[in-house]
């Protein structure tokens, strides 16, 4: 009762916060210029004569490397920044709604980016007869894809009271997580390192479990494996938290 | 209705909060006093259930706060020091949400934020982004928040610091208009907010409660406490050998024109003094006054030079 309650307050107080200061109409404007200047002018959307989004979810691992640490970092950073978070602690609310409530908003929020493509979507389907089972379940890999950046995203955010390293830290480690499973990478290593260890770190990547959702599969094990990176560095974020809130 | 238990904090090796208990009852106004680094914040912090204690509790209302936060949460309405609240959100917005974690919804909410902007005089920046303004009004959002929902427990930390003094007096008026129905705990290094708002003053010094009672009482602990000042348009050697001489005058601070008589017995002093005066016509006295003591005096003698 107190839980559900709770968090929707606190996740709605976020969202609000996102739309009341410029931050929120900068992101949406910015991501879609550069998705549909990445999608139209670098893969060549037109010529390729596919009806086929592949070209267009490409970008989106990439695009997000930038925003949404972006989006997150001011998460956690800002509340201990501003002291607002001494406010928010001795409200009746606990560690786990408030980083819930928070990580939903901000969810929210990259859905509701993501949602704004749905343009491309209808020039595809004008054009041509896309699949669109492959539609739906990339756009549901993207969503995923963008929640687990976040979880990471909110859990460097907890760590530093400065948004700016918060940002550059959450790049960093996303760029890795990105990169461990990257076909192009997996087979440099290939060549120094033991197999199974390139096998290890290649479980680890978001790339594999994004790019079988643009085939147009979703699996369980895709799905379990974004879970568990989210309630990881959820969880991560709560021990941070829960030891430097004061700090 | 608020009782602290041998609360104690360390950070690594430093011991910040050191064994502090005492008990607050409802209508009760607690001055919570000391140098700046004595403790206090961290205090109010574990009272309020922002820091776990290392040692000791608090329990508001009947609720622990280690073990049942939320319900102890419940029954507090807390002021941070410097007021933290969210710049972007207009104060109605702010509220707004406050009273949704409090529990109303719908149109008791927007009641209770009604109630609260009219009663914390907000109404003219109620729209206003609260970034925009002013310490003053900002300190009031952030009192705003603390007692939207009519806590019995109401914790302040330093909730005049960096006012000017209309805005001073007006959250003093509002403490003294509540003071009745709530159990309130203020932190300050302004003593004269102490007297002129508090039932009871503790103070504080490197982790520790060094004295706990009324202002009276503690202002009866000065070392001046019923001194006799004698004014006088012109003081002679004469004079003070005589006034100095007075049985129960123990100690004569001499300046300017005027004496400070520290007594051995405050009464019988006065009376003496007074005698005196009286039998010597020639004398330009123009004022005899006891001294009750300043606070300022006993603060500096318990907590000055450590």
């Amino acid at each position: 009762m107190d839980f559900m309650r709770n968090t929707k307050a606190i996740a709605k107080r976020e969202l609000v916060s996102y739309f009341e200061s410029p931050v929120a109409y900068v992101f949406i404007v910015v991501f879609l210029m550069l998705l549909g200047f990445l999608t139209f002018f670098v893969s060549n959307f037109y010529e390729i004569g596919q009806a086929d989004l592949r070209p267009f979810f490409f970008w989106h691992p990439w695009l997000f490397l930038i925003l949404v640490p972006a989006a997150a970092m001011r998460l956690w950073a800002e509340e201990r920044r501003a002291g607002t978070i001494e406010t928010l602690f001795t409200l009746p609310v606990t560690m786990t709604e408030a980083i819930l409530g928070k990580f939903l908003a901000a969810w929210l929020f990259l859905g509701l980016i993501i949602f704004l493509t749905f343009p491309i979507v209808i020039t595809a389907v004008y054009l041509g007869n896309p699949d669109k089972g492959a539609i739906i379940s990339g756009y549901l890999g993207s969503f995923l894809l963008a929640g687990a950046y976040l979880s990471v995203g909110m859990l460097t955010s907890a760590f530093t009271r400065n948004q700016v390293i918060s940002f550059v830290l959450s790049v960093m480690i996303c760029l890795f997580l990105l990169l461990a499973g990257w076909p192009p990478v997996t087979s440099m290593l290939v060549n120094w390192a033991p197999e199974w260890m390139v096998n290890a770190v290649a479980a680890f990547g978001f790339m594999p479990h994004y790019e079988a959702c643009q085939k147009g599969v979703i699996d369980t094990r895709d799905l379990a494996y974004y879970l568990s990176v989210m309630i990881f560095m959820l969880f991560g974020t709560y021990v941070v938290l829960e030891n430097r809130k004061s700090a | 209705m608020l009782a602290v238990k041998n609360l104690q904090k360390a950070f690594g090796p430093l011991l910040a909060v050191r064994g502090v208990s005492f008990n607050a009852e409802q209508g009760e106004v607690v001055g919570f006093l000391g140098p700046n680094g004595a403790g206090k914040t961290t205090t109010m912090r574990m009272i309020t259930g922002f820091l776990p204690p290392t040692a000791g509790t608090a329990m508001i209302a009947g609720h622990d706060i280690s073990e049942d936060g939320r319900e102890a949460k419940k029954n507090i309405g807390y002021l941070p020091e410097n007021a933290p609240v969210y710049g972007d959100m207009t104060v109605t917005n702010y509220l707004a949400f406050i009273a949704e974690i409090r529990g109303f919804t719908g149109s008791t909410r927007n009641k209770k934020v009604d109630e609260t902007i009219e009663k914390c005089r907000l109404t003219k920046v109620r729209h206003q982004a609260i970034g925009t303004l002013s310490k003053g009004f900002r300190q009031r959002v952030c009192f705003a928040q603390a007692l939207l929902h009519d806590p019995p427990v109401l914790i302040m930390d330093e909730p005049t610091d960096g006012l000017d003094p209309n805005q001073k007096h007006l959250v003093r008026t509002m403490i003294r208009e509540m003071s009745a129905r709530k159990t309130i705990v203020v932190s300050t290094h302004i003593l004269e907010e102490v007297e002129a708002v508090c039932t009871r003053a503790i103070i504080i010094c490197n982790g520790a409660i060094i004295a706990n009672g009324t202002p009276a009482e503690l202002k009866a602990r000065s070392r001046l406490h019923g001194s006799v000042e004698v004014t006088s348009k012109t003081l002679n050697d004469g004079m003070l050998s005589k006034l100095k001489s007075l049985p129960n005058a123990a100690e004569a601070l001499v300046e300017e024109n005027k004496v400070t008589l520290v007594p051995r017995d405050s009464e019988k002093l006065f009376q003496e003094i007074f005698s005196l005066v009286k039998s010597s016509p020639d004398w330009p006295v123009t004022g005899l006054r006891t001294i009750e003591g300043k606070l300022d005096d006993v603060f500096r003698e318990l907590t000055g030079g450590r």
